[in-house]
């Protein structure tokens, strides 16, 4: 194997050197440990977390059995399913009008979309609980409209995440292929379909996932949004762990865990590894 | 390429077609929510459920007492520390991935990134887990403690104490290391794409020419990296200050921030016109941090 070949460590082969890898080893095991830990311990066979006791699939099986869960992990889903649709559709358009346009207060557009970005997510979800309250919202509709208000909290502030990577990757796009085909005849539509579209594709793909996995993985925003009797996979743990740590959160964070991994690795094989770490 | 934009007048269709519902949901759903929270800041309880807003200052006065300022220069300080801990831990980690043979560094990456990518309330709750008092972080200390005792009992010195579990959670010490493991890929992948864009002959000439690779460190890679040390530093200090879930559950009473003072003036203490103002305060204090940035980027730039 390359790794244990003896050759003399060249100036430049940082990553070589022991200590070096020592370092990356042991930040690897923080960052990892803690999760890896967690996995393991929800097939223990004891209500303490700490010592093997043999393997179980109960709290599994507990788990989903916890109706008030699966519900707000379903709830979670469907938050990340429509806002990564409806979000992926106004970042797109924001990202080719920004790329396209010189139209009148560009700049303070353009300020004004990075701003949900950095706006501390404390201060989005007072704004978000204010301005629901303020409107009155319903709060009492049938499911999947009882959740419309986090999801509109949720397109908000994924959506110029997703205008951002489609931006990046419109910036390499030759406008002149847009106008010979326009030149031949496409409508306008028709250029956008079939010219400006496959040619963002990747980004609209990176966008997507960058979104889906804003919405699942937020708590603070959907703390200050959700009504009264909508809860989320995020808020339901969150009470969990407040109130009682039991081994289901274990199993169903376990879950959540490797829905994270399966989704790296969709990614991954659309894009390649290389293509996903530029879009961070 | 500003040649290339198209004037949205000789466009209106395609334009109003294109620029319509992202502006309409920004105005809408962002800005609107903002301006309400901005005027709240500036108003009082009028009753159990009524607002008043009267142009009083009264909220941002009583932001400014010590009690509340000293909350927010705590938080300052420890995501300041948070942030210094995530530099100096990702540096080298950047570092060993950009150096690294091609084959292992998307990898390298991708083990950085997959932590960023799980969710963060699961991330905070195993490292609860981990730190509680009869948690693996306890047993190994109680390990080493042990190890300790019998080195003494070989010297032939009296053993230590039994072991007693320490309380790990719910203080400073847990928040600052429940937000450094929260957001140190955030420092690491700013400093890799900095480090990866460098000419890595600039380091050659320096060893070649007799330096030191501490000296070529400190002269030559970091100078050069400084963009991607001040992008990773805002992009941990801007989150880490407004952080709200890790000292919420991994801190003690002592170790509140300014997120956790802003959350009870509206879950608990139902003050909403003063809640507004602090995290208006807030806001405010993250665009001093980016303005800061930007005139330092702007310095370096006519430097050169």
């Amino acid at each position: 194997m390359a790794f244990f070949r003896s050759a003399p460590i060249a100036p430049l082969e940082y990553t070589r050197k022991f200590w070096m890898r020592g370092w990356v080893a042991l930040t690897m095991l923080f960052l990892y440990a803690p999760l890896l830990v967690l996995m393991i311990f929800s097939f223990n066979d004891s209500k303490r977390n700490v010592v093997w006791k043999g393997f179980t699939l109960k709290y599994y099986e507990k788990a989903l059995n916890n109706d008030s869960l699966v519900e707000a992990l379903v709830n979670s889903l469907t938050i990340a399913f429509l806002a990564t649709i409806i979000s992926l559709v106004i970042g797109a358009l924001a990202a080719v009008m920004l790329w396209r346009f010189r139209f009148p207060f560009k700049g303070l557009v353009e300020g004004t979309m990075s701003l949900p970005i950095i706006v501390p997510e404390i201060c989005l979800g007072v704004a978000f609980l204010i301005f629901f309250a303020k409107v009155e919202w319903p709060t009492d509709l049938v499911w999947p409209l009882n959740l419309s208000a986090i999801t509109i909290a949720h397109i908000t502030f994924c959506f110029p995440f997703v205008a951002m990577v489609v931006r990046a990757r419109l910036a390499s796009f030759n406008k002149e292929e847009e106008e010979a085909a326009k030149d031949l005849g496409a409508t306008e539509w028709q250029a956008f379909r079939d010219v400006l579209l496959p040619h963002i594709k990747p980004g609209l793909v990176a966008g997507a996932l960058l979104a889906f996995t804003l919405s699942l993985d937020d708590f603070v925003i959907t703390f200050f949004t959700s009504g009264p009797d909508t809860i989320t996979f995020p808020v339901k743990v969150y009470s969990m762990v407040r109130f009682s740590v039991t081994p289901e959160v274990n199993a169903a964070s376990t879950l959540l865990i490797l829905l994270t991994v399966v989704l790296t690795f969709i990614a991954l094989k659309l894009q390649g590894v290389k293509g996903i770490a530029e879009t961070h | 390429m500003a040649g290339a934009l198209q004037d949205w007048k000789s466009q209106k269709k395609p334009f109003a077609a294109i620029a319509s519902l992202p502006v309409f949901w920004l105005a809408l759903f962002f800005v609107a929510p903002m301006a309400i929270v901005w005027l709240y800041s500036f108003g009082q309880n009028a009753g159990p459920a009524d607002i008043e807003i009267s142009g009083t200052l009264e909220n941002y006065k009583r932001a400014t007492e010590w009690l509340y300022l000293s909350i927010f220069l705590k938080s300052l300080a420890v995501a300041a520390l948070t942030t210094l801990i995530c530099l100096i831990v990702g540096f080298p980690v950047a570092m060993a991935i950009t150096f690294a043979a091609p084959k292992w560094r998307p990898w390298l990456l991708l083990g950085i990134m997959l932590p960023f990518w799980t969710n963060l309330l699961i991330r905070t709750y195993a490292l609860m887990a981990l730190m509680g008092t009869n948690g693996y972080m306890n047993k190994g200390l109680g390990g080493l403690w042990e190890g300790a005792s019998w080195l003494r009992t070989l010297v032939g010195m009296q053993p230590l104490e039994a072991w007693t579990p320490v309380q790990l959670l719910y203080n400073n010490f847990a928040v600052v290391l429940g937000l450094v493991y929260v957001h140190l890929p955030f420092m690491v992948l700013p400093l890799y794409s900095a480090l990866d864009r460098l000419d890595k002959s600039l380091i050659e000439a320096s060893l070649d020419l007799g330096a030191g690779h501490f000296k070529t460190f400190m002269q030559i890679v970091v100078p050069l990296a400084a963009p991607g040390i001040v992008a990773g530093v805002m992009i941990t200090l801007i989150p880490a200050l407004g952080a709200y879930l890790t000292p919420d559950l991994m801190g003690g009473t002592d170790s509140q921030m300014i997120a956790n003072v802003i959350e009870r003036q509206f879950k608990r203490a139902n003050d909403w016109p003063f809640g507004a103002a602090l995290s208006f305060l807030l806001i405010y204090a993250m665009f001093i941090l980016i303005a800061l940035q930007s005139m330092k980027a702007n310095k370096t730039k006519e430097v050169r």
